[in-house]
């Protein structure tokens, strides 16, 4: 077995939330973004992350990078630990594990050339290097992820949103990262673009060795990008698992949910397949429900998943459920009609 | 899709000779402010006034400290603006030229308006840039002592402060520039909050750019539009307190002057029929201040950010 690149232990991001009208002295709110999360990567995989909106993916990712404040360990390849170090030492990791930003145009800063946003990592992490040196590795890494290198003194405003990508990948591989964390870079384009710029980064990485967490909506994206696939909801890792495993044997009731929401092209298939509905919303973060935090809309709750918050166990295929396995009729049906009977008044 | 690429191939390798020159921001403000004609009116005005006071005194018959005898006690009667005894503007009620008077009192106007402002500029963007983006305990700080700043009140402090340590033009630049970067770091603040967030400067932090370099590779480029305009809205307002102390007889000491004094002196001998005095310097002084107000309002709508 391979030693992992990075080994996430029970990662924690609380946040202080200090409400307007709150007295000095009163204490501030906790929201757990992320509640204690587990994961290891090894070198060249690539992990998917889902969830839905505010199950803490982008606030995960921030926290490997040293943007959000986070408890636990996260040790890399050489056995530092990403956690608590301070600015001086963690830059030296910060050249090793480069992110990709959801927003291609809002990534950019406007009144920067593409060649000087480019560049931006490589001058911060060899100061030393010279400028026509510079210049030379930003044209070969235009090249490399599609752009013309004769575009270098041109502005983000004047590339379309997949080029803007291109440049935000750009930015990242310049200083030959050994992890790249892509937050949702593709859901902010079109279809087709979204497919460009997915295999861009297929190539790139089968070229380079990369690691990539790719964090998404669109489970079929990560489908296709991933080797393994972790779901997370409210801040808590609910099931990891190949990506292959993951899909044909969903475990977990809200992986069911989820991939039951993603249409399949065959109309047959779509029409005959059992859609497994989702009640109610997300919980609170600051709130977050005890023991299980997904008992609140789960379709097999029990009492016992509100008291023992359930570990996540097995070995390749891991599931966090006191009651793991595939839906039955009879329970989608339950939940069915638990979400068309009328909300009392 | 092979041909494709070929032809993309050799189109690549055609075009990489030569580097596409990109449209900057700036270069998209620039037209769009030269297609505004009012402010491309005041900025012919101020360009002009600019001129006047560099230049002016070179076509002056008269220098602005020599008396004219022949005029001293009629000035009613002989000072009175006329290309022939070189008095273009007339003479003021010592006989003293008031063109060249109204050249040097243009000169140290533009300047406390223009220095005051940079004060402004500099002081404020740094103060307001670094407390938006350190941000917590070191913005509450920050921004407590520019409201405890604030709300003294300045004026009294500026006229204190000249009666105590004498009139002198460099006080009057200290008095000014101390007062005038308030505003403006709050408006900067403002701006960095919100800049602060955006995607572009969490990809800078998180590549482990200083931030010292952040804030000024990142934050500063992006608020200068506003500072531009809030810097061109600056000047006269720093012109209007300087006039105002000068019109109470605390700014700018005799020999020099300044668009205030002038006018005071002026308006203080409106009933005797000279009115020359006051009209030539209020004049200079009103074309300016709008020029600034055309200038500013034709820079915000360049430099507005909605419509890249
Ligand atoms: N800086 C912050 N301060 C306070 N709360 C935060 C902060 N950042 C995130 N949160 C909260 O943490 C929770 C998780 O947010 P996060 O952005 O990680 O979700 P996400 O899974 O990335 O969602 P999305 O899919 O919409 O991007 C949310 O409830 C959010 O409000
Ligand atoms: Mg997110």
């Amino acid at each position: 077995m391979t030693k992992p690149l990075l080994d996430v232990k029970d990662l924690r991001v609380t946040f202080h939330i200090r409400r307007d009208g709150d007295m000095p002295w009163a204490l501030p709110r906790q929201l757990r973004a992320v509640g204690g999360v587990d994961f290891a990567l090894k070198p060249g995989e690539t992990l998917g992350i889902v969830g839905e909106s505010g199950s803490g993916k982008s606030t995960l990712a921030r926290a490997l990078i040293g943007l959000a404040p986070a408890t636990g360990r996260a040790e890399w390849i050489d056995g530092a630990d990403l956690i608590g170090m301070t600015p001086r030492q963690m830059l030296k990791y910060r050249a090793d594990i480069q992110m990709v930003f959801q927003d291609p145009l809002a990534s950019l800063n406007p009144r920067m050339t593409v060649g000087q946003i480019i560049a931006e990592p490589l001058t911060t992490h060899h100061p030393g290097l010279k400028r026509d040196e510079v210049k030379t590795r930003v044209k070969e890494m235009m090249e490399k992820v599609g752009l013309l290198p004769n575009q270098i003194n041109r502005y983000p405003h004047e590339f379309s949103g997949g080029q803007c990508q291109r440049i935000g990948i750009a930015r990242a591989l310049i200083v030959e990262p050994k992890l790249i964390i892509c937050d949702e870079p593709v859901s902010a384009l079109d279809v087709s673009i979204q497919a460009q710029v997915i295999n861009l980064l297929i190539k790139l990485q089968k070229e380079l060795g990369l690691a990539l967490i790719f964090i998404a909506h669109d489970l079929a994206v990560v489908k296709h990008i991933s080797d393994r696939v972790l779901v997370m909801y409210l801040g808590k890792v609910m099931e990891i698992a190949s990506s292959d495993d993951l899909y044909a044997n969903p475990q977990h009731p809200y992986t069911q949910a989820l991939l039951s929401a993603v249409p399949i092209p065959d109309p047959v298939l779509e029409a005959e397949k059992s859609v497994v509905p989702l009640v109610g919303d997300l919980p609170s973060p600051m709130n977050p429900p005890s023991g299980c935090v997904f008992r609140t809309r789960c379709p097999r709750a029990q009492s016992a998943c509100a008291e023992q918050v359930p570990a996540l166990m097995g070995e390749g295929h891991q599931v966090a459920c006191h009651f793991p396995g595939p839906l039955t009729e009879a329970e989608i049906a339950a939940v069915a009609a638990r979400e068309a009977r009328p909300v009392p008044a | 899709m092979v041909i494709e690429q070929a032809k993309m191939q050799s189109l690549a390798s055609r075009m990489v000779e030569h580097e596409v020159k990109g449209r900057s921001p700036w270069a998209d403000a620039r037209k769009r402010f030269v297609r505004n004609k009012a402010a491309m009116a005041g900025l012919v005005i101020l360009i002009l006034v600019a001129l006047f006071a560099l230049f002016g005194a070179h076509f002056a018959a008269w220098s602005n400290e020599e008396l004219d005898y022949n005029v001293m006690g009629q000035v009613r009667e002989l000072g009175m603006p006329s290309i022939a005894s070189g008095h273009y503007f007339g003479t003021d009620d010592l006989g003293r030229d008031v063109y060249a008077r109204t050249v040097q009192g243009t000169g140290i106007s533009l300047m406390v308006g223009i220095v005051g402002a940079a004060i402004a500029v500099i002081v404020g963007t740094l103060y307001g840039a670094t407390a938006g983006y350190v941000g917590g305990r070191t913005d509450q700080i920050m921004m407590r002592t520019v409201d405890i700043l604030m709300s003294i009140p300045y004026m009294f402090v500026l006229i204190l402060l000249l009666v105590i340590f004498g009139r002198s033009i460099g006080m009057l630049f200290l008095g000014i520039g101390l007062i005038s970067w308030l505003d403006m770091s709050r408006i900067v603040r403002g701006q960095t909050l919100t800049l602060k967030n955006r995607e572009y400067i969490e990809a800078a932090r998180a590549t482990g750019v200083p931030s010292w370099k952040i804030v000024l590779r990142h934050i500063v480029p992006n608020l200068l539009g506003v500072v531009a305009v809030y810097a061109t809205l600056l000047v006269p307002l720093m012109i209007l307190t300087e006039s105002f102390i000068s019109f109470l007889g605390l700014g700018v000491q005799e020999p020099l002057t300044s668009w205030g004094a002038l006018i005071s002196e002026g308006a203080g001998t409106m009933n005797y029929g000279t009115l020359w005095q006051l009209a030539f310097p209020l004049f200079f002084f009103c074309i300016t201040l709008f020029g600034f107000f055309f200038v500013g309002d034709g820079l915000r709508d360049a430099l507005d950010p909605k419509d890249r």
